[in-house]
């Protein structure tokens, strides 16, 4: 035992002698953090056919996905990866069902190593990693979806890139609110008994602002609806999205839509019948009875546009946010058997209204928190860990979702919404 | 008509010491053969090119070559810390939660004690604790063993899972943002509690602290007296009590050891490379480690050896999958296919069959 203990203590002593001789890190100034923030953040697209073509053919590009083909959110990306990749001619890798861990470092240093030029990551929890890649290998363009530290990181080869989705959530909430509305005047449920209820993951930003728009959405045409939420604590957890939408139904929801990756709530709903509003990509051929709408990101673009960058040689913006009006945020076929009639021309209308700004998705004249309209918050823009906001994001009368940074910063609670869980 | 067995297993006897290599070399040459043909088979690659594969995928950069080393690290670390366990005949598969659990304590310190402590205090304390948290679990089992002689095999299997419970806890209660589920990088910017790089190379400390336990660990269970007692307690424990070796105690010491260095790959974990904390961390190394140790007969200079191996053809799967192009789970059927036929080889070096052949003598394989 004396031996051991005196083995340990050597390997303690070694340890912290090395510790000691190891620089000192100088903390950073946070005082004057906001003032170097330069919010950098744009949506522009690339034509394609203007790209050097022998510079394209000895590129190559690395992307990194969460899970596979079975969740509705990878395979939606991973469609357009190939799409912008084959669009363009250019030579691909792909790491499928990367953990948010140290794994996807790794995948990411695979990828620089197997000569990749510029790498692509899915998931949010990938971002630390990616950084971590970004640092050791500064020749290699790293750009991360749905990430939030590109524009505070100050790395020239690390960006963010998200889409202001909550603006297709609405329109699918528009779609849901018509649908509720025709079930009321058929006289399946009184107009107080509108209830939506909502299958999250996580109970982050992304996630909240996802809801929210979907909800306000709903209820610019059917005022008397409520939503409950539910959350899983998974990005793709079939069995416990598929237990949340079970969970909703029997509290009595009317319609169900979902921010999780599998086929869970749509096939819950199809088999109870409950019209479900999916997300990332049609659910119609698994649920022909039940499904409505789907909004989804089409991340075609944005990948053309940073392929179409790293080829001309030039500078990526920190931020490149997707929108209506970019092809970025998309609905699906609406399935005409489902949906309320008049849907589609609702929908474009709106729709127009969105593009040409006289409608805003967060508008706080439309919701109230705590029960009293929203006149200044203070969103965490830059996210330094701190948890605390720092950036003022209400402004002409609506809350600026992703003008500072492209992905989503709302996270309040509005009134109307309910959640069942916050365990997440 | 009778029929009778066409062949029947028997127990081979002495062997000389190389027939053992013999046969593994044949199953590791036969498990290639097998990955490189279903390889072919299924996406239509030259065998040869799969080879090239497999070998740049473990050797092909400088970088790949250093992050083999770290993996056959981590690997040889918890192979050496359930090795003792396994030589007392304690069947110690609660590896993966011992390692789980000096990560978790290793970022516990860094997370909460990061901006308060400096960082050789804290490297200290994370040292500490991290030992402390695998020995704790580790040892639980152990005297449970050793009082009530609980099933030790189902015991540590479920601490496993306790531990990956309290690490998705502890993620839910430290997650990056709020609402998250994830840590991320602990300390991406002060880098405080972040294990010293040595040479520039930061994977360089942790091979070195698993190379010095290696040698400490041959000479503890070859030269020491502890090493010598829990070998007798292995063999019977009876003759343990018998020559007057206190068995409940040399259980409990092992399993403490055994725990400790499990910690001590959670340190190495989280405070050296990963500097996060997850539930999937352990990677399925406390299983590994198994195989590892059993394969090299509890020998830790020979556990070198296998561990290299199976972090070798573990790595070349996984090359494999990225460069041509398939799912990563295909990584996954290589690396099973390979482990079918190193875990089937021990199966020939203990037994032979014996065919039988109507009127004839018997032939043995």
């Amino acid at each position: 035992m004396k031996k051991f203990l005196a083995l340990i203590l050597a390997l303690v002593m070694s340890l912290s002698l090395v510790a000691c001789g190891g620089g000192e890190t100088v903390e950073e100034d946070n005082a004057d953090r906001d003032a170097s923030v330069v919010f950098d953040n744009n949506s522009d697209t690339v034509d394609i056919t203007t790209l050097d073509p022998a510079k394209i053919a000895e590129m190559k590009v690395g992307f990194i996905f969460l899970h596979d083909e079975n969740s509705t959110y990878d395979l939606n990306f991973m469609r357009a990866a190939k799409n912008a990749c084959e669009e363009i001619g250019v030579e691909y890798l792909i790491h499928t069902n990367i953990p948010e861990g140290q794994e996807c470092y790794e995948a990411a240093a695979q990828l620089a190593d197997a000569g990749c030029d510029i790498v692509f990551a899915d998931s949010f929890g990938h971002e630390d990693y990616l950084i971590q890649a970004a640092k050791e290998f500064p020749e290699v363009e790293f750009c991360h979806a749905t990430g939030v530290r590109a524009h505070t990181e100050n790395l020239p080869n690390f960006h963010n890139a998200f889409a202001s989705i909550y603006e297709g959530r609405y329109l699918a909430g528009v779609a849901a609110g018509m649908k509720l509305n025709e079930m009321i005047a058929a006289g399946e449920f009184t107009a107080e008994e509108a209830k939506i209820g909502y299958v999250g993951a996580f109970t982050y930003a992304e996630v909240v602002s996802g809801y929210t728009s979907f909800f306000l959405g709903a209820r610019s045409v059917c005022p008397t609806v409520t939503m409950e939420v539910t959350f899983t604590g998974s990005w793709y957890d079939e069995t416990a999205e598929k237990e949340g939408a079970n969970k909703l139904i029997a509290n009595g929801c009317k319609l169900i839509s979902q921010h999780a990756d599998s086929m869970g709530a749509p096939t819950a709903c199809e088999t109870a019948g409950v019209p479900n509003v999916s997300y990332n990509g049609s659910t119609l051929s698994a649920c022909p009875n039940t499904f409505i709408v789907s909004s989804r990101i089409e991340w075609t673009p944005y990948m053309q546009v940073m392929i179409g960058r790293v080829a001309k040689g030039e500078k990526i913006n920190a931020d490149w946010t997707g929108t209506i009006a970019n092809g970025a945020v998309q609905l699906t076929e609406i399935n005409e058997a489902v949906a309320a009639e008049g849907t589609v021309e609702k929908i474009e209308e709106v729709k127009a209204e969105l593009i040409n700004g006289t409608r805003h998705v967060f508008d706080t004249d439309t919701f109230t928190v705590e029960g009293k309209k929203l006149e200044s918050y203070a969103a965490d823009i830059n996210d330094w860990g701190d948890l605390t906001g720092e950036t003022e994001v209400i402004k002409d009368g609506a809350f600026q979702e992703s003008l500072y940074r492209s992905a989503p910063a709302f996270d309040l609670q509005i009134d109307g919404i309910s959640l069942l869980d916050t365990a997440f | 008509m009778n029929k009778q067995n066409q062949f029947h297993i028997v127990k081979r006897g002495a062997m000389p010491w190389y027939f053992g290599w013999l046969v593994r070399g044949i199953a590791i040459v036969l498990a290639l053969l097998v990955s490189a043909a279903v390889t072919t088979i299924l996406t239509g690659e030259d065998p040869l090119q799969v080879y090239a594969t497999i070998f740049h995928g473990a050797f092909g950069t400088k970088r790949k070559a250093w992050m083999l080393g770290q993996n056959m690290a981590i690997l040889l670390c918890v192979s050496l810390a359930v090795t003792p366990a396994f030589k007392m005949r304690f069947w110690n598969i609660g590896g993966e939660g011992q390692v789980l659990m000096g990560g978790l304590a290793t970022a516990a310190c860094m997370i909460c004690l990061g901006d308060k402590l400096p960082n050789a205090v804290l490297i200290l304390i994370m040292v500490i604790a991290s030992i402390a948290a695998g020995a704790v679990w580790g040892v639980i089992p152990a005297i449970f063993k050793a009082k009530w002689n609980t099933n030790e095999t189902l015991f540590t299997l479920m601490m496993n899972y306790v531990a990956t419970q309290l690490v998705a806890f502890f993620v839910i209660v430290w997650e990056v943002p709020k609402g998250a589920g994830k840590i991320g990088i602990i300390n991406q910017t002060t880098e405080a509690g972040w294990l010293p790089v040595i040479g520039g190379q930061k994977y360089l400390l942790n091979i070195l602290v698993v190379a010095i336990l290696t040698v400490a660990m041959h000479i503890y269970l070859k030269y020491s007296k502890h090493g010598y007692e829990l070998t007798v307690v292995g063999e019977s424990e009876r003759t343990a009590s018998y020559v007057g070796i206190k068995v409940e105690k040399v259980i409990i010491r092992t399993m403490l050891l055994s725990g400790a260095i499990c910690g001590i790959a959670g340190l190495l974990l989280v405070g050296g490379t990963d500097h996060t904390v997850t539930t999937t961390i352990a990677g399925g190394r406390g299983f590994t480690a198994v195989m590892v140790s059993w394969l090299a007969k509890f020998d830790p200079l020979v556990m070198i050896f296998t561990s290299f191996l199976l972090v070798f053809l573990d790595r070349g799967a996984g090359e494999i999958s990225t460069v041509f192009g398939l799912n990563h789970s295909f990584a996954d059927i290589l690396t099973g296919i390979i482990l079918f036929f190193i875990i089937g080889s021990e199966f020939f070096i203990n037994y032979k069959l014996s065919f039988h052949k109507a009127g004839k003598e018997e032939k043995h394989v």
